[in-house]
């Protein structure tokens, strides 16, 4: 045991001198791209399913039964208050013994979908109630129907109201899907644990992830503030 | 065979649960220390000071936590020292933690009127003293709410220290799940008990906004 110790202390002596060896992830370079894609696609197709089940939910809680909102609000608070990686754990490894099987990838795409879509409830929701109420009335006497009312003066108002909050929603779930790797779904994190398995340049593998997903934040950040741009510029 | 009992199975979780309300509090008490240093070199005015506090937040916010974690355990071993999960898994909370508290006061700082500022700084007032006396005491009313909000989000981020090894709620559960094979059972009540230490939070935030507006 004290052999050991010593042994480890003096290795430490060596490497502090370590120098990074970013070359060696060089042959491995497909593998992160591969990651890299399916962290983009991932976020990306649960953005829109998250965003319909939050517009869904907020719609049901604010206009819906209040049996409907009670479920809602139910479900916003039980996501928001635990942590995504035991959402994850619970649909993948607890919903099999319920009798439903899932894919790592359908389960990582579901928590991802469930857990956005919790967050975004409660985002536009907050963006329903800031309509005037006079707008919801105009409405209604020019004829309008009911969804008619909702798609083209309460949603379309909310939206360009919450667009900045959901925006950074989206960008925070992308950055808190590195923990779907945990259900060896293949998304950039897993792709540089593999990596890092392989070559044991953890730092190396794990700071470049990192940057990666640096560069993908500040992308997406401008991204959506360049569509919000496109999407509301009329009548702002 | 060991057999578990529903018992047993949840005064297992309770006792890990200890860890994970410690950790959080070590990591919302220190990231609140270093986020109050880092919040007065980023109002300093001075440009250095507040290129590397934004820097620091962008890079922070800008990462998964889960990198980070990775990042502080295997990043320093590199210089030859022992890591334990319990190390890395505060160090990383920390920084992260400051990161998002800084950005939230900083909000709070800002929205302080430009005329306090120049008002203490025309009574001759140290750039310390003006914080100390004029802005912090009006900021902090303000901060308290989101403040209590995000500690929220520092205790679900103690969930990714199991990760590295960290035995905490979640590690219990996933340990529970090996031995039981209950995995919907097991879940189920990890997700409860974080629900548990979440929600006052939550909801006092919540409360607290309120009446803070009302104030105004």
């Amino acid at each position: 045991m004290g052999e050991v110790k010593k042994d480890q202390r003096k290795r430490g002596k060596t490497n502090m001198t370590y120098k990074l060896q970013f070359a060696e992830l060089l042959p491995y370079w497909d593998v992160l791209l591969q990651g890299l894609i399916f962290t983009i696609v991932l976020t990306l197709v649960s953005t829109f399913t998250g965003i319909a089940v939050g517009t869904a939910g907020a719609s049901l809680r604010t206009f819906g039964p209040a049996w409907a909102g009670a479920i809602v609000t139910a479900y916003v608070e039980l996501i928001r208050n635990t942590p995504f990686i035991v959402q994850l754990f619970f649909i993948f490894f607890g919903l099999p013994a319920a009798g439903v099987m899932l894919s790592e990838t359908t389960a990582a795409f579901l928590a991802m979908t469930i857990n956005l879509g919790a967050y975004s409830t409660e985002i536009i929701r907050a963006g329903i109630q800031a309509v005037p109420k006079g707008h919801i009335e105009a409405g209604v006497s020019l004829a309008m129907t009911k969804w008619e009312v909702l798609r083209h003066i309460i949603l379309n108002q909310a939206f360009r109201k919450i667009y900045p909050a959901l925006s950074s929603q989206i960008i925070i779930v992308m950055l808190g899907s590195a923990v779907v790797s945990q259900v060896s779904a293949q998304d950039l994190t897993y792709a540089a644990n593999f990596v890092a398995s392989r070559n044991f340049r953890n730092f190396e593998v794990y700071l470049l992830a990192a940057l990666a997903y640096l560069i993908l934040a500040m992308l997406a950040r401008s991204l959506l503030r360049g569509l919000g741009r496109i999407l509301f510029k009329a009548a702002n | 065979m060991l057999q578990f009992s529903f018992w047993d199975i949840l005064s297992n979780l309770l006792i890990a649960t200890q860890w994970t309300i410690i950790l959080s509090l070590i990591a919302f008490v220190c990231g609140g220390i270093v986020g109050l240093v880092l919040l007065f070199m980023r109002v300093s005015g001075i440009k250095p000071l507040e290129w590397f506090t934004k820097g620091y937040i962008e890079f922070f916010q800008g990462t998964p936590l889960l990198m980070q974690l990775f990042l502080f355990f295997f990043g320093i071993a590199l210089f030859g020292i022992e890591v334990s999960p319990w190390m890395a898994a505060t160090l990383a909370l920390t920084f992260w933690t400051s990161a998002f508290l800084t950005e939230i006061w900083r909000g709070c700082v800002e929205s302080i009127a430009k005329g306090q500022w120049e008002a203490s700084t025309s009574l001759a007032m140290t750039y310390i003293e003006q914080m100390r006396y004029v802005i912090l005491p009006q900021a902090s009313r303000i901060a308290v709410a989101p403040t209590v909000g995000f500690s929220v989000q520092v205790i679900k981020g103690t969930a990714l220290a199991s990760i590295i090894g960290f035995v905490e709620l979640t590690k219990a559960g996933t340990m529970l799940n090996n031995a039981t094979f209950k995995p919907f059972l097991v879940y189920s009540l990890v997700a409860l008990i974080y629900f548990c230490l979440c929600y006052p939070l939550s909801w006092g935030a919540k409360k607290l906004e309120g009446r803070l507006n009302v104030a105004r």
